[in-house]
């Protein structure tokens, strides 16, 4: 029985590193505190959150809505570019396949700041694209001016996020039975029958882990929308970290917080209607 | 038919190359410009090692550096030793529990960074501030990295678990073994890949972490993220381009001794495999 006795730490350190965390949270995100230093029980940190307006425009759930869409916008993206991706490396040779992976895999060791940095010299007005363009049309002014746009964000985000959307597709299309594929074909069906009835259906657990790891972080960044959008651009990632840092208002950064948690976890309900397995987010890249 | 073979196959490979030009240009394009002579991001103005020179006189870089790595080296460690012992432990608990303590262990792996960091952060605050002693820095970084490490060693660890055969361990102690020392010569080595996964992952995630570094360190402890991230407001010196060609050269040269190691370590198995 000393086997069991081996967790028992671990469970403590969970309920102090995980649980009380969560629950600090939600308790300062249903409370106030006042003037005088008085907390007290208040939904009031929501009601703003919904309600707040600056010059007849609801600000928070404008952000909301803008944070979501651009989520929304990188994990469709990630999707079409890089479900081909997953789809013909599973078609490759071995040696030929741990190259790749090792290829999608290598820009992360590049601290993830600098590479989005890079970007700015990349699409700045007098950037390298704007360089390269203006010479070749013979013209002095910016050929596109796409920098500190929702434009440059999504594609920061899809940048970022795409080798995980790659990634956990390829290993459920690996796992594949190749027999399958010669079954459907010998029971007559076409190559995009084949691809839609049989290959696509079962590479939905890979698509499914991809969409949360692509959605949730594009959903809560604040780096990529503070470096690539411009400072006064906000998604939801920002308003949780100026609450946060900037304010020091605990109570309404919480309920941001808390809003985005019961997001991730309708995404989770939604996603897990689709894949009865085991969703292990980005474990599911080894 | 051939030909048409022909033409999907250059089709896919100009695809593929597409997606890696996307992936590798910004990467390409801060390692050349590490070696320009201006500051500026946008014009080429010769070349020079200037950059690097900087780097190596640059002493906040140098406490940034051997932060990551000694939070990076701390916590995997920490972490894998943790997680293995869980994961093994975990297996042995009642169905209810194990489901319970799973789905829990779960929740950093799925959660946002930037909850993470912050609920950690408020929990560091309001002990801090109820109980009046200790503060933010170093060790709170630490048990952060730790914090969101652990569950990866555990959900790596736990598939080669199933894979043990219980019957190895019972008959180690039928023949006098101690439960502990049956598990270090009976169970652990059986873990070691699972293990070695969960570290190697425990690691990348440690040193590539900004997040849970913002919200979790205090005044006057920076690692390389956090550093960059104040400087990026400001606009990055060349000198951390340098710094990042070289971490991303060290990366792919200790990647490539791993490889090599694991192609070995794949042929002696087999020829142990074939001896059987």
């Amino acid at each position: 029985m000393i086997k069991r006795a081996f967790a028992y730490p671990y469970i403590i350190w969970m309920v102090i590193f995980i649980v009380v965390p969560l629950i600090l949270v939600g308790y300062y995100a249903i409370t106030v505190t006042d003037f005088y230093g008085y907390t007290t029980f208040s939904m009031a940190n929501f009601r703003r959150f919904f309600t707040e307006q600056v010059m007849g425009n609801r600000v928070f759930v404008s952000v909301a809505t803008r944070s979501l869409r651009l989520a929304l916008q990188s994990t469709l993206l990630c999707f079409a570019i890089g479900y081909p991706v997953a789809y013909i490396m599973t078609r490759k040779e071995y040696s030929e396949k741990s190259v790749l992976i090792f290829l999608l895999l290598a820009p992360m060791w590049m601290n993830f700041l600098v590479r989005t940095y890079a970007w700015l010299t990349i699409l700045e007005r007098n950037g390298l694209i704007n360089n390269v363009l203006m010479r070749l049309m013979n013209r002095d002014t910016p050929v596109i001016d796409i920098l500190y746009t929702d434009a440059a964000v999504l594609l920061g985000m899809v940048y970022n996020f795409l080798p995980f959307m790659i990634l956990p597709i390829y290993t459920s299309l690996k796992k594949m039975d190749p027999r399958l594929i010669e079954a459907a074909q010998d029971l007559g069906a076409g190559g995009f029958n084949t691809f839609l009835r049989v290959v696509f259906p079962l590479s939905i657990p890979g698509v499914v882990s991809g969409i949360t790891m692509v959605f949730m972080p594009g959903a809560a960044t604040f780096v990529i929308s503070n470096l690539l959008g411009g400072r006064q651009f906000f998604l939801l990632g920002n308003v949780v970290e100026s609450s946060f840092i900037q304010q020091g208002d605990w109570h309404f950064g919480s309920a941001v917080a808390v809003l985005m948690m019961l997001m991730m976890v309708a995404s989770m309900v939604v996603l897990s209607f689709f894949d009865k397995g085991e969703n292990q987010g980005r474990s599911a890249m080894i | 038919m051939t030909r048409r073979f022909a033409l999907h196959s250059v089709t896919k490979k100009f695809y593929l190359g597409l997606v890696l030009f996307f992936l590798y240009a910004p990467i390409f394009v801060l390692m050349v410009f590490s070696f320009n002579e201006s500051r500026s991001r946008a014009n080429w103005e010769g070349f020079t090692l200037d950059w690097y020179r900087v780097l190596l006189n640059d002493p906040a870089i140098a406490r940034a550096l051997r932060n990551t790595l000694l939070v990076a080296i701390f916590s995997t460690a920490i972490a894998t030793t943790i997680g293995t012992f869980a994961a093994v432990g975990i297996d042995k608990l009642t169905r209810r529990a194990r489901t319970l303590v799973m789905g829990i262990s779960r929740i950093p792996v799925m959660m946002p960074d930037i909850v993470t960091g912050l609920s950690l952060m408020v929990l560091y605050l309001f002990v801090i501030r109820t109980f009046g002693f200790g503060r933010m820095g170093f060790g709170t970084l630490l048990i952060s990295h730790v914090m969101f490490n652990v569950p990866y060693v555990i959900l790596s660890v736990t598939p080669r678990l199933r894979r043990i055969d219980p019957n190895l361990y019972e008959a180690a102690l039928d023949l006098g073994s101690t439960p502990i020392r049956a598990f270090f010569k009976v169970i652990l080595p059986e873990l070691m890949p699972g293990v070695f996964t969960g570290a190697l992952l425990a690691f990348t995630l440690s040193v590539d972490d900004f997040m849970v570094s913002f919200f979790t360190t205090g005044v006057g402890v920076q690692n390389l993220s956090t550093y960059i991230f104040s400087q990026a407001r400001m606009g990055v010196s060349p000198h951390i381009n340098a710094l990042s060609t070289l971490m991303f050269l060290a990366i792919l040269a200790l990647m490539f001794v791993i490889h090599k190691r694991d192609k070995i370590h794949a042929k002696r198995m087999k020829e142990r495999m074939d001896v059987i």
